[in-house]
């Protein structure tokens, strides 16, 4: 009977998040912002009933244990906390980007929670304290205007902490990853991603010389040479693709693009040679099944668990993601497939996709090439690192053990992506508030110049709705 | 506002749009980057799953599997004639036990389901733990709480020709297998010194350290010196070294040869005297073909070794040994005389020579052997029919009919002739090899099919430690008898 339980909602899980997903789309082409606003709602409605079903599965299958419906008590107040707080904070904020960045969280909760309680109640704990913290970002954003005027803070504190990192942290997991402190252990590279876009975009904002452009790719390409020596190749990939499309976007110059990609594919070929975890990487990616017992375990562990689930998954808590090697973390796409189907892990790469154009979007209304150069790099670093995880577990490109953001289990990835996401609703706020000033401007001069008191508030506002995303 | 006004504020718009679209045209190109390296992943992962993922689900890594076990339970294997080779039996206290009804006659090729499996139970895991059972069957069992009933598997092999091939090969350890080379299906598969899959979970520790090692699958896990039947390879070397001139070729066999220090005799010191590259095969002449070896060019020798799958993984899917030539660049004039009559180092599997002589009985087209025939589901209906395969040609179609020929002389008038006196004809190629010092004992070989127009079947024997007594040939033939008698 359960089984047959689990069997109904299975379909049910998946027609929600595919419904949702629709709308991610379907809420770019819809210009009444009379739907739009209900379409928004309707998305919350979705993640919530995704997220109530899934936990009463979770809850009948873990034998009604009440501390899963006491963390699914307060899940349901943290997100909708969230909504409100930032809806109400912030009148201004992408209802797109806030929407999905609770849908992800979602579907991180619920994976974890079957994986095992104590991450999940860890990981909660990052989120509210993440999500805490984020909130400020939005104001900090707004009102310190020397952000852009730092670049030697943020190339220093970078460069200065990734050595700290090597030199001092004890290995982890065969890549030198991170300080341990008071039980926590705290992974730089994910918050020097920030630090590196926010460098590269005050260095450019600063001057696009030739001679600056020297100093910024030197900075940057010391950045990536000392995350590829500390054997975390997947941060060293994402901050080169990163940076090389800062330098196009910025220079406008396609020759760059070119010279990074040839460059890249040499460093490649020579990191291939001369590391043995890079060759390793490559050779399990190739044949992971001929290389079972040697390196190849944790990608064919991957491709059983998603060849497994098929299109529909197995069901909640009917498959066996604790085969996959950290299933909770670098390889919780493949645990999601297998439980959940392989149309939701599509459904939610979809989601991804929908927050990267909604931050693209961002970054093209913006004014200023700093802001406009931290929109695009933290997007993008958004973007690449969800296609390196989910390309790497898939056997699409070689892994390299990185997380998804917002989904994975980890401290450090959740905090830097909340953050991320805070500063690009930061940028949009910012925006959103500029341009009204500038209505305002302009309605206040149009009344002046021509005397007549038409009322111009109603249509000015819908105008403003409707690109209220 | 003026109609003036209005086409200068509509040129300002029209132009600030301009401006905007200029300024983010590379953050358009960027965007579309990106989401068409999504798009290609998202394809591959609908190629994945449509293309690859059964092929990924069926690794034998692949433990996953076994937590179907929890709801479904496991399905039948029949052979062709619907006789059950394997089925799991419920008991009255509701636990759940596999029952093999003919014990030791299939214990390799069936297989077991414990101690991490074998045989068939091992590569058709995931089919006999697939429910494709009628929808609302599945419903009532929900709610019964009870499993779902697992697939069953009806397999392409022959209880009558097994239990002749059984027999046939008594008390010796060996191995037997027999192919349709026309479909690639197996008919029979011995492997002995046996065991009872009954009983492997209660005799694991004995069977685990046997000094016979029981547990090995002889037929795709031997590694025996293929001795004789090598020459079928030897020959086809030097027919593709001598396009033109193979058929002249003769030689007076002394019984001895000698060169350059080193000596090799025929079977038994026999001279054949004069005799063409046909009867050299026929009388499987030993210094004929050491003479054939010193002639031919090693790389091409490997070559042609490896198209017909040495140093390869064989198709099958059996997780076979790899079979070696041994042959190097630095070969010495004894080792080439050794290979050439397949003494030396090289080692094969009596699948492997299964395969090269199925290649030769169907044209040198080989299918790919399988074993499994149909996946039915609880109520008989079919699930999943397998087809024919082609794997590909390993020789000519000429090359093919004319190591037929050879092959047809080896039963007509040659080493073989004590086989296809019963009202069909059969070809083939017989082997006896030596494996140590122990010169009276030599391991048994014979390779070959029956009926030269239409080839029928394709038997491929090894005997361990044959004194005499065990023949190969007449294994075969026991397994041809039955093929044509029953």
């Amino acid at each position: 009977m359960s089984h047959l339980i689990v069997e109904i909602s299975k379909y049910v899980i998946i027609i929600l998040m595919a419904v949702y997903t629709y709308s991610c789309f379907a809420v770019f082409s819809t210009w009444d912002p009379d739907s739009k606003r209900d379409m928004l709602r309707n998305q919350n409605v979705l993640m919530f009933l995704l997220h109530l079903i899934s936990f009463l599965i979770l809850f009948m299958q873990k034998d009604f244990d009440v501390q899963i419906a006491g963390l699914y008590g307060l899940q349901v107040v943290l997100l909708a906390t969230t909504i409100l707080a930032y809806t109400k904070l912030y009148p201004k904020v992408s209802r797109v980007v806030l929407n999905n960045m609770c849908m992800l969280l979602t579907v991180g909760f619920i994976m974890l929670t079957r994986l095992e309680y104590e991450l999940a109640f860890k990981q909660f704990i990052f989120a509210a304290i993440g999500i805490g913290i984020s909130l400020v970002v939005p104001i900090i954003i707004k009102k310190l205007k020397v952000l852009s005027e730092l670049r030697y803070i943020y190339g220093g504190v970078g460069i200065v902490s990734l050595l700290a990192v090597l030199l001092l942290a004890k290995a982890s997991g065969g890549a030198l990853l991170g300080f341990t402190f008071g039980g926590f252990s705290i992974q730089p590279s994910e918050f020097i991603k920030i630090l590196l876009v926010f460098f590269v975009a005050s260095s450019f904002k600063y001057s696009l010389s030739f001679k600056n452009i020297v100093f910024t790719t030197a900075v940057a390409a010391l950045h990536v040479l000392i995350l590829v020596y500390s054997t975390d190749l997947g941060a060293g990939l994402i901050l080169f693709v990163v940076y090389l499309t800062m330098l196009y976007v910025a220079t406008k110059q396609p020759l760059y693009l070119l010279a990074g990609g040839v460059a890249g594919a040499g460093a490649s070929v020579l990191g291939f040679k001369l590391f043995s975890h890079v060759k390793v990487r490559v050779q399990a990616w190739q044949d992971p099944f001929a290389n079972y017992d040697y390196g190849g375990y944790q990608v064919a562990q991957s491709l059983f668990a998603i060849a497994t689930g098929g299109w529909l998954g197995v069901g909640l808590m009917q498959g066996e993601p604790e085969k996959i090697p950290v299933a909770e973390s670098d390889f919780i796409f493949s645990a999601i497939c297998e439980e959940l189907g392989l149309i939701f892990g599509i459904c939610l790469i979809l989601i991804c996709i929908s927050v990267y154009i909604m931050f693209l979007n961002i970054a093209m209304e913006l004014k200023g090439m700093f802001y406009r150069l931290v929109a695009l790099g933290l997007g993008t670093v958004y973007i690449f690192q969800v296609f390196v995880m989910i390309g790497g577990v898939t056997k699409f490109i070689p892994s390299t053990g990185v997380t998804l953001p917002l989904v994975s289990y980890g401290g450090s990835s959740l905090l830097s992506t909340l953050i991320m996401f805070a500063i690009i609703q930061g940028l949009y706020i910012l925006r959103e508030e500029e341009e009204n000033e500038q209505r305002k401007k302009k309605l206040r001069r149009e009344a002046g110049s021509r005397k007549a008191g038409r009322r111009a508030g109603n249509s000015g506002n819908d105008r403003q709705r409707a690109k209220g995303l | 506002m003026t109609a003036k006004e209005r086409r200068a504020y509509k040129k300002e718009n029209k132009q600030k749009k301009r401006e905007k679209k200029d300024r983010n045209r590379q953050f358009a190109f960027v965007t579309y980057s990106f989401v068409a390296v999504f798009l290609c992943l998202i394809g591959y992962l609908v190629y994945f799953n449509v293309v690859r993922a059964d092929e990924v689900v069926r690794s034998p890594y692949n433990a996953r599997q076994d937590n179907y076990a929890k709801y479904i339970t496991r399905g039948t294997i029949y052979d062709r004639n619907m006789e059950v080779l394997a089925e799991t039996v419920k008991a009255e206290d509701g636990s759940e036990a596999r029952v093999y009804p003919y014990g030791d006659l299939y214990s390799h090729v069936v297989g077991y389901n414990v101690h991490g499996k074998a045989g068939l139970e091992s590569t058709l895991n995931f089919d006999l733990l697939t429910s494709n059972a009628f929808i609302l069957d599945k419903i009532k069992a929900d709610f019964a709480d009870e499993k779902q009933p697992g697939d069953s598997a009806v397999t392409t092999l022959d209880t009558s020709l097994q239990q002749a091939a059984y027999n046939a090969l008594g008390s010796f350890n060996g191995a037997v297998v027999a192919i349709e080379p026309s479909t690639g299906k197996i008919l029979a598969w011995v492997s002995k010194p046996s065991f009872d899959p009954n009983q492997v979970s209660a005799q694991w520790e004995g069977l685990n350290s046997d000094e016979n090692s029981v547990l090995i699958n002889r037929v795709s896990n031997g590694s025996y010196a293929p001795g004789s039947t090598f020459k079928l390879v030897t020959t086809l070397e030097y027919m593709r070294e001598n396009p033109d001139t193979y058929g002249n070729y003769t030689y007076d066999c002394s019984g001895v040869i000698d060169y350059n220090g080193v000596s090799i005799a025929c079977y038994n010191n026999t001279a054949h005297g004069h005799e063409d590259l046909g009867n050299s095969v026929a009388y499987s002449c030993n210094t004929s073909f050491s003479n054939i070896g010193l002639s031919l060019n090693q790389d091409r020798f490997q070559k042609t070794a490896e198209e017909l799958l040495f140093e390869k993984k064989l198709p099958g899917g059996f997780g076979n040994t790899v079979s070696h030539t041994g042959i190097t660049a630095a070969a010495s004039d004894g080792d080439k005389m050794m290979t050439a009559m397949g003494q030396g180092k090289v080692q094969v599997s009596p699948y492997h020579m299964a395969l090269i002589t199925a290649a030769i009985a169907n044209g040198g087209e080989l299918m790919t052997p399988y074993l499994l025939d149909y996946t039915q589901n609880n109520g008989g209906s079919v699930v999943e029919k397998k087809m024919p395969k082609s794997y590909g040609a390993l020789m000519t179609a000429a090359e093919a009919s004319q190591l037929k020929e050879y092959m047809k002389q080896v039963v007509d008038y040659g080493t073989a002739s004590n086989l296809g006196r019963g009202g069909y004809d059969v070809a083939g190629k017989t082997g006896t090899a030596e494996y140590s010092d122990e010169m009276e004992k030599n391991h048994s070989w014979f390779v070959g099919f029956s009926n030269m127009d239409n080839p029928d079947l394709v038997v491929s024997v090894v005997i361990e430690k044959s004194d005499g007594a065990g023949r190969a040939t007449d294994v075969a033939g026991a397994v041809f008898d039955q093929y044509y008698n029953q």
